[in-house]
């Protein structure tokens, strides 16, 4: 086949290769393309063009002065992309195995081979996935908040607390941090042993660490708005969080994030929005709130997929539950001080009789808690039995 | 040690990754092969000849020197093989699009800037195309001595060279990059008349930006020459040179393992060895005086 292209006075000091590339495109190994054009220096751009895409100029002793070429098309780019392959279909559902070959190449795009293989773990639908992933990603895109101005800060200076008070709710906050943070370095660290192909669930971990760089920002903010010093954080509420740290499986790491952890976090935020003393406090734990539950939703839809999937990953589980309770069990649990400044923000005073209310509120969160978790358990396919017996294994600090 | 030694010269780091890739390769297909790397071509050539490599993945000037020692000492010589992108290529000296210069000649008394003394592509070939057109070209430190002075005021142009990585026969295109870059130097003492290129850099240093789209013309271009070889000397067994050159030709641009090293060298496929050309190389040695008939080094200014 010949085929021809001209020039007119185009260089490829101004982009001429596109057209004689476009033109070549359409022609079969050994064809002829005839380039015609007028720029003086067309032959010696050509010729090296030429050799660098493996094409051949016919005639390569030949002069400029007839202003035309022919060449004959090499057959490199069949070569390179004989053996390519898609990297599944772009808009899902993603791949039951995703090929490290892809490495970071989009889902759906034509993947040319000899890459780097991309060292990710989790490469597995049912280790990852929940068909629920892209909707929720989309949620989470669009319910992005700017703590600048989500949050009426101003509203500070017109409510003085009582210091004790005022020290309860910063006690809580500078808890909230290190609980946000362990919970911002899980999905950060799953995200990076992800394989890319699972698209929705990478995205979907970015928003839920931006989410949690949001928390750890409103709540260190909160915590520091009267000017005073921050709270304690205890030894035992650290460690029960490094243990979720250390969990090295997506699924048990997810599931004790949020399934657990999490789950339960969303019922206190809940109690410490209606009992904020302070507009900020209110402000900060809904918002928080809303991305919680969020994040909530992921790891039970994900967990039960993986269980569907495989239904003695419910052992795993379970395995998971109760050694994280055994190496806690020598720790102190949650911090006392934690503990007292949740009934007194309950209590609203330190009148006897609030007190009392206080309490017993905080009592009641600890039952909506186990009642959570034990709706949460059943929903991925535990028996009302040890979904009762894991719920009550669950840490004593909340996450 | 048995087996097949190769020697290349590591002008860029790539060159670990490319002979690394390729010796797996070679040794997967049966082939007893390594490789030893230097640090110019001088030192390769003398050991091919001398027998201490097997093969010498040679510059086109190393395979000039190669050839002129091992005539000098009796020593047999086989061309193994060459990349596609050996063949055929050209230099070209570029002037600035305004430039009043229309040919060659019209360089006389003007500033010619090459790469480094021991490139073929950017400073031998295109002095030699100068000389053929009646031009002399003499460098700017001789230009300013008394015998090079008077020489000044007679045909000759003078030479910039632009002297990064001497030794690597051109391979590092430093030099040439900087000699383009010297056509639009904002100094105008700094400012060159023209620059000597090979056709491939052209294209490059247009993608690159440096020089700008319309901004030069082609003056003058050397006919087609030919540029890398794989040389096999004395200390090459016939048998493993032979199985080395078929392995080379059989490589296939289709297998993504290979394809990855192949880009890197920059080629496609392997060719059969031509030794047709290199003439117009062997002409401009030894009009400068660069070898001599043995092969032995003769540019009084190169020191690799």
């Amino acid at each position: 086949m010949r085929a021809t292209t001209g020039l007119d006075d185009l260089g490829f000091d101004q982009g001429a290769h596109l057209l004689i590339a476009r033109a070549l495109a359409g022609l079969r190994p050994g064809d002829q393309l005839t380039v015609t054009g007028r720029n003086p220096a067309l032959r010696v751009h050509l010729a090296a063009w030429c050799r660098e895409r493996g094409h051949r100029l016919a005639d390569v002793g030949g002069s400029d002065s007839n202003g035309s070429a022919v060449i004959i098309k090499g057959a490199a780019d069949e070569q390179r992309w004989a053996r390519a392959r898609r990297a599944g279909r772009p808009d899902g559902p993603p791949e039951v195995r995703a090929d490290p070959r892809w490495g970071l190449a989009a889902r759906g795009a034509l993947v040319e081979e000899g890459g780097p293989p991309i060292g990710a773990q989790w490469s597995e639908r049912e280790h990852v996935w929940a068909d629920i992933a892209p909707k929720l990603y989309a949620a989470a895109a669009a319910s992005q908040w700017d703590p600048a101005t989500a949050v009426d800060w101003s509203a500070a200076g017109t409510t003085a607390l009582p210091d004790e008070v005022e020290r309860a709710v910063v006690q809580v906050m500078t808890y909230l941090v290190e609980n946000e943070q362990a919970a911002l370095i899980i999905p950060a660290r799953l995200l990076s042993q992800l394989h890319p192909h699972y698209r929705e669930v990478m995205q979907l971990l970015a928003s839920q660490a931006a989410d949690e760089a949001r928390h750890v920002e409103v709540f260190t903010r909160r915590g520091m708005l009267s000017g005073g010093p921050l709270g304690t954080s205890s030894a035992g509420g650290r460690a029960s969080l490094q243990t979720l740290l250390r969990e090295p499986d997506f699924t048990t790491a997810g599931f004790l994030l949020s399934v657990l952890g999490e789950g339960t976090f969303v019922d206190l935020l809940r109690f410490l929005h209606r009992h904020a003393p302070d507009p900020v406090t209110a402000d900060v734990t809904r918002l928080a709130l809303r991305d919680e539950a969020r994040h909530v939703a992921f790891g039970v839809a994900h967990t039960a997929h993986a269980v569907q999937a495989d239904p003695s990953y419910l052992s795993t589980l379970r395995q998971a539950v109760e050694r994280r309770h055994a190496v806690l069990l020598d720790t102190a649990g949650l911090n006392a001080e934690v503990f007292d400044a949740l009934v007194l923000l309950a209590a609203g005073s330190w009148e006897p009789a609030a007190i009392g209310r206080g309490w017993q509120a905080v009592h009641e969160l600890q039952q909506q808690m186990d009642e959570g978790r034990r709706r949460r358990l059943a929903v991925i396919g535990f028996p009302d039995d040890e979904a009762d017996e894991l719920s009550a294994l669950h840490t004593r600090n909340f996450m | 040690m048995s087996g097949l030694l190769l020697g290349a010269v590591a002008y860029d780091p790539k060159v670990v990754t490319i002979w690394d890739g390729f010796r797996v390769w070679l040794r997967g297909e049966g082939l007893d092969f390594d490789y030893i790397l230097y640090s110019n071509y001088e030192r390769q050539v003398e050991d091919l000849v001398a027998g201490r490599i097997g093969v010498a993945w040679n510059s086109p000037l190393a395979w000039v020197r190669a050839r002129r020692l091992a005539d000098a000492a009796g020593v047999p010589l086989t061309p193994v093989t060459m990349r596609d992108t050996d063949c055929d290529l050209r230099s070209v000296v570029v002037v600035r699009a305004d430039s009043p210069a229309r040919s060659l000649g019209d360089l006389r008394g003007r500033v010619v800037a090459t790469g480094a003394v021991d490139s073929p592509q950017a400073t031998l070939l295109p002095l030699s195309l100068l000389l053929t057109a009646g031009v002399h070209p003499v460098t700017e430190a001789s230009a300013d001595t008394g015998a090079g002075a008077e020489a000044v005021a007679g045909a000759v142009v003078r030479v910039r060279r632009f002297d990064i990585g001497v030794g690597l026969h051109g391979d590092h295109i430093g030099g040439e990059r900087d000699a383009a870059r010297a056509l639009f130097a904002a100094d105008a003492d700094d400012r060159v008349d023209a620059a000597c290129m090979i056709d491939s850099n052209l294209l490059l240093f247009a993608r690159e930006g440096i020089l700008p789209s319309g901004a030069v013309r082609v003056l003058a271009q050397t006919p087609p020459y030919d540029h890398c070889t794989m040389t096999a000397g004395p200390g090459a067994s016939e048998y493993d040179a032979a199985r080395f050159g078929e392995l080379l030709l059989g490589m296939d641009y289709a297998d993504p393992a290979l394809r990855t090293l192949l880009d890197l060298e920059g080629l496609k496929q392997w060719r059969p060895p031509r030794l047709s050309g290199y003439a117009q190389l062997e002409r401009a040695v030894d009009e400068c005086g660069f070898y001599d008939a043995k092969g032995q080094i003769g540019a009084g200014d190169y020191r690799p």
